[in-house]
């Protein structure tokens, strides 16, 4: 114990030595720059900004929509949580997208979003996110920025090296951080080492509709895989899978998990192992998972739950999979933009550690081996090495490229960006961040073309930068301009729960396509209203449906008789507008669920179930027109034991 | 064919235009309409400039208790035949007519068109005048009488929080070509008929 102490004093002193030295370098370029900053990411009233940044929420479970430069915050889009804003989760038609093989699950951990490709370079069609915590991957279809697919993942834990896509969409990929018993069984824990397995999923995409399936999960031996990268240009084809727990440790991992100098990073030619796949390879194992889709037809979404998967164990495809040793505990994982580099940041490295694709094709090809793990080719460290970034800083997490030769990391101990150059390996800049960054983004950061003109760093933690709000100060993100050789802090920016890694693109590869209603005349909800003459009231037992219609400024019926105590009474809600930007909402008292926002053109529906009798009143909760407040209803409810019909009506 | 003849057969012609192009266009500008909204008006019907610009329209007018637009007025049918008919009458006139009845034909769609356009102003009036008595708002003009809603007959009105336009688009540039190109006729007609003579 006092060892682990006497480290993190250590860490303390070296952090805080580092960051003292950024801020005297920081104040002299403060100051004249500052009011160029200002304009720099000014976006005048009525003006667009120039990029969409997708933030993930981390433990908020969500997907926020920032503009850059300006840093505002347009959309909140619920992904693996809850939502009462949007009722998403609460409705009838989305609660089956939060359906999981361990029942309902109406919160996850959000980590890292990416955009679709299309030849190396962002389409602007999805972003797929992860939920780290009960292992799903989501689509969000970027016409309507809503959430259309959710799929877990089986046989995973902590899917955290997730969700990144190769340069044509090709596939989508969940690796697990957690290594567990596969199939999950009773068993000591103690016997992790040599027993526990980590499942690394690829995800066949639907060229057509973004759709996802599991195509295939390789058992890799029980390591903690943590992040990963698609090879591209010359390296596609194959994916990069940082590990760290290459020790197989079960207990203190903060220790035990960081004994050896080098862990490693797993490259998979996955091209191999899907050909050994579409020829008949691999077992197909009994599992349950569910697959959930949203339906922009019916606005409802389905759960279907599957039975089965198919495993790959790495030993079955020879020369696919291959050990690429990496100090220590490496972390990020990140190839450049021309496919050739790949960098592990050993996050108790003070050095970074930056691979060749190249190199590594020889050393496969001169069967270069350095022992091997579980049957898996180890590569000799010096025959795969590119270069090492020297004393860079400390704590080294994640890459991002500009496009122009240089590399940008992000040191989470010493708190800072530092620049430096593909193939030189030299540092050109250093700009500190406040404080405790994790990821950065530039936009295209993940594709073959990256806009290297700004850098957003996520930081942890912000202390001081704000105004105090209790104990809990909100997380940030901090945008620096890298068109010039040095980097310049442009702006700070409040970000929802935490801003955990992002992904970014020009806003002319979205704005274009952007939904703007719901055709009501291609609505295909079952109990829909498309017109004020289509609304009814129906009772099926104690289930009682009502079919009404929203539009400015009434609702259809607006008296509804005849409900009973313990009815439960289905709202299904169309809103008949056809305008854009003019949704409704409504509420009942004594609702407890949530209310519902409903798009133009769009069906929604909550359940009541009325507990008390009396002449309940019914609004719309979304500000709509001069008459909102007059937008309104009431629902008489009666003794269950009353006999009076059911009866609706709408003015006199 | 005599050069008149000819010139009065594209006249009689040009007004078809009318079935390929639109006749007027009414625009409503407001600030919560970044998009303006607006109508065509066509020979046999209203159409949309965006999509569902009419309900929208509709939506906005019932505050002040304006009608619906409606799907289908009588003009609709009334207009079509008109121009085809006096299309036929233009084509038997280029075919057997000397130039005076050229004339007859200019002044003959001079007095259809002025009718139409003056039905056009009368269904405009009544739209912007005949509101519902249970209207949401209502307001009146600094005299005190009721305010009317009717969009100009031709050019920019401001009307509460919209501006209003409204002007001829190429169906109209056709009918009017047509009736010039008539009169056209009739000058060359009457030329070359007095070098004859």
């Amino acid at each position: 114990m006092k060892k682990i102490l006497n480290i993190s004093i250590g860490f303390l002193i070296i952090a805080f030595t580092f960051t003292s030295c950024n801020n005297g370098e920081s104040s002299k370029s403060n100051g004249a720059l500052s009011s160029n900053a200002a304009e720099k990411v000014y976006v005048a009233p009525g003006e667009h900004d120039e990029f969409y940044a997708f933030i993930s929420g981390g433990f908020s479970g969500q997907l926020s929509v920032y503009g850059l430069p300006s840093g505002r915050l347009f959309k909140v889009i619920p992904v693996f949580s809850q939502d009462a804003e949007k009722a998403y989760g609460y409705n009838e038609e989305t609660k089956p997208m939060l359906n999981t093989s361990h029942g309902f699950i109406p919160w996850d951990d959000s980590h890292h979003p990416d955009i679709s490709q299309t030849k190396g370079e962002l389409d602007g069609r999805y972003v797929y996110i992860n939920a780290n915590n009960t292992p799903r991957i989501a689509k969000i279809d970027l016409t309507t920025f809503e959430t259309t697919e959710i799929i877990e993942i089986p046989n995973s834990a902590g899917n955290h090296s997730s969700s990144f896509v190769t340069e044509n969409t090709e596939y989508v990929v969940a690796g697990t951080r957690f290594s567990v018993p596969i199939p999950q069984k009773d068993m000591p824990i103690k016997d992790y080492k040599g027993n526990f397995k980590g499942a690394l999923s690829f995800l066949k995409v639907n060229p057509d509709n973004g759709e996802m399936s599991i195509k295939f999960q390789i058992l890799m031996p029980g390591f903690n895989y943590d992040l990963s990268h698609p090879g591209r240009g010359k390296s596609h084809g194959w994916f990069f899978f940082t590990t760290y727990n290459t020790e197989e440790a079960s207990s203190l991992l903060e220790v035990n998990a960081s004994q050896n100098d080098k862990d490693f990073i797993a490259a998979i030619n996955w091209k191999k192992i899907e050909e050994y796949v579409n020829n008949g390879g691999g077992t197909k194992m009994p599992t349950n998972y569910a697959h959930n889709l949203y339906s922009e037809e019916t606005h409802s979404a389905t759960s279907t739950m599957i039975k089965e998967v198919l495993t790959v164990n790495p030993l079955d495809v020879p020369g696919a999979i291959y050990f690429l040793p990496t100090p220590k505990s490496p972390h990020g994982c990140d190839v450049d933009p021309s496919g050739e580099y790949i960098v592990g940041n050993g996050k108790l490295s003070a050095d970074l550690t930056v691979h060749s694709f190249t190199k590594m094709l020889d050393a496969i090809a001169n069967k270069k081996h350095d022992g091997e793990a579980y049957g898996i080719p180890i590569l000799r460290f010096e025959d795969v090495l590119a270069g090492t970034v020297k004393q860079s800083g400390l704590g080294p997490l994640h890459t991002e490229f500009d496009g122009k030769g240089n590399a940008y990391t992000t040191f989470f101990i010493s708190s800072e960006v530092v620049k430096w150059k593909l193939g030189t390996w030299e540092v050109i800049d250093r700009k500190p961040t406040y404080y405790s960054v994790g990821h950065l983004m530039i936009p295209g950061g993940n594709s073959a073309k990256p806009f290297g003109k700004y850098v957003l760093a996520m930081n942890k933690i912000t202390k001081d930068r704000y105004l105090p709000t209790g104990p809990e100060v909100t997380q940030s993100a901090q945008l620096y301009d890298i068109s010039g050789d040095k980097m310049e802090l442009l702006l700070d920016f409040p970000t929802i729960g935490e801003p955990h890694y992002a992904a970014g693109c020009p806003a002319s590869l979205i704005k274009a396509n952007s939904k703007k209603l719901y055709k009501l005349a291609e609505n295909k909800h079952p109990y829909a209203a498309k017109s004020d003459a289509d609304t009814k009231v129906t009772r099926n037992g104690k289930e009682v449906h009502v079919q009404m219609t929203m539009i400015r400024s009434h609702f259809s019926p607006d008296n509804i008789e005849g409900i009973k105590v313990g009815d439960k009474v289905y709202f299904h809600v169309t809103n008949l507008e056809q305008d854009y930007d003019v949704p409704h909402g409504i509420a009942i008292i004594g609702a407890n669920t949530s209310e519902l926002l409903i798009m133009p053109g769009q069906t929604e529906t909550f359940v009541w179930e009325p507990k008390q009798v009396g002449v309940w009143p019914f609004y719309c909760t979304d500000f709509c027109s001069a008459l909102h407040q007059e937008m309104q209803g009431y629902v008489r409810v009666s003794p269950a034991s009353s006999s009076i019909p059911l009866s609706w009506s709408l003015g006199d | 064919m005599k050069k008149s003849n000819i010139i009065m057969l594209i006249a009689a012609l040009l007004p078809l235009g009318l079935f390929l192009f639109p006749l007027w266009k009414i625009t409503l500008e407001a600030p919560q309409y970044p998009t303006p909204l607006g109508m065509y008006i066509h020979i046999n019907d209203f159409s949309d400039v965006n999509p569902f610009d009419i309900k929208n329209i509709n939506l906005m007018n019932h505050y002040v208790g304006m009608k619906y637009i409606p799907d289908a007025i009588p003009e609709f049918k009334i207009f079509p035949a008109g121009i085809l008919i006096t299309t036929i009458l233009g084509l038997i006139i280029a075919f057997k007519g000397n130039y005076k009845w050229f004339l007859s034909w200019f002044i003959l769609m001079i007095v259809l068109s002025t009718a139409g356009l003056y039905d056009f102003y009368l269904w405009e009036h009544d739209y912007g005048h005949d509101l519902d008595p249970k209207a949401i708002m209502k307001f009146t003009n600094p005299d005190g009488s009721v305010m009317g809603f009717q969009p100009p007959l031709f050019g920019t009105k401001h009307i509460l929080n919209f501006t209003a336009h409204s002007y001829p688009r190429l169906g109209s540039l056709f009918l009017g070509l047509g009736i010039a190109a008539s009169f056209i006729a009739y000058l060359v007609g009457k030329k070359t008929n007095k070098i004859i003579s």
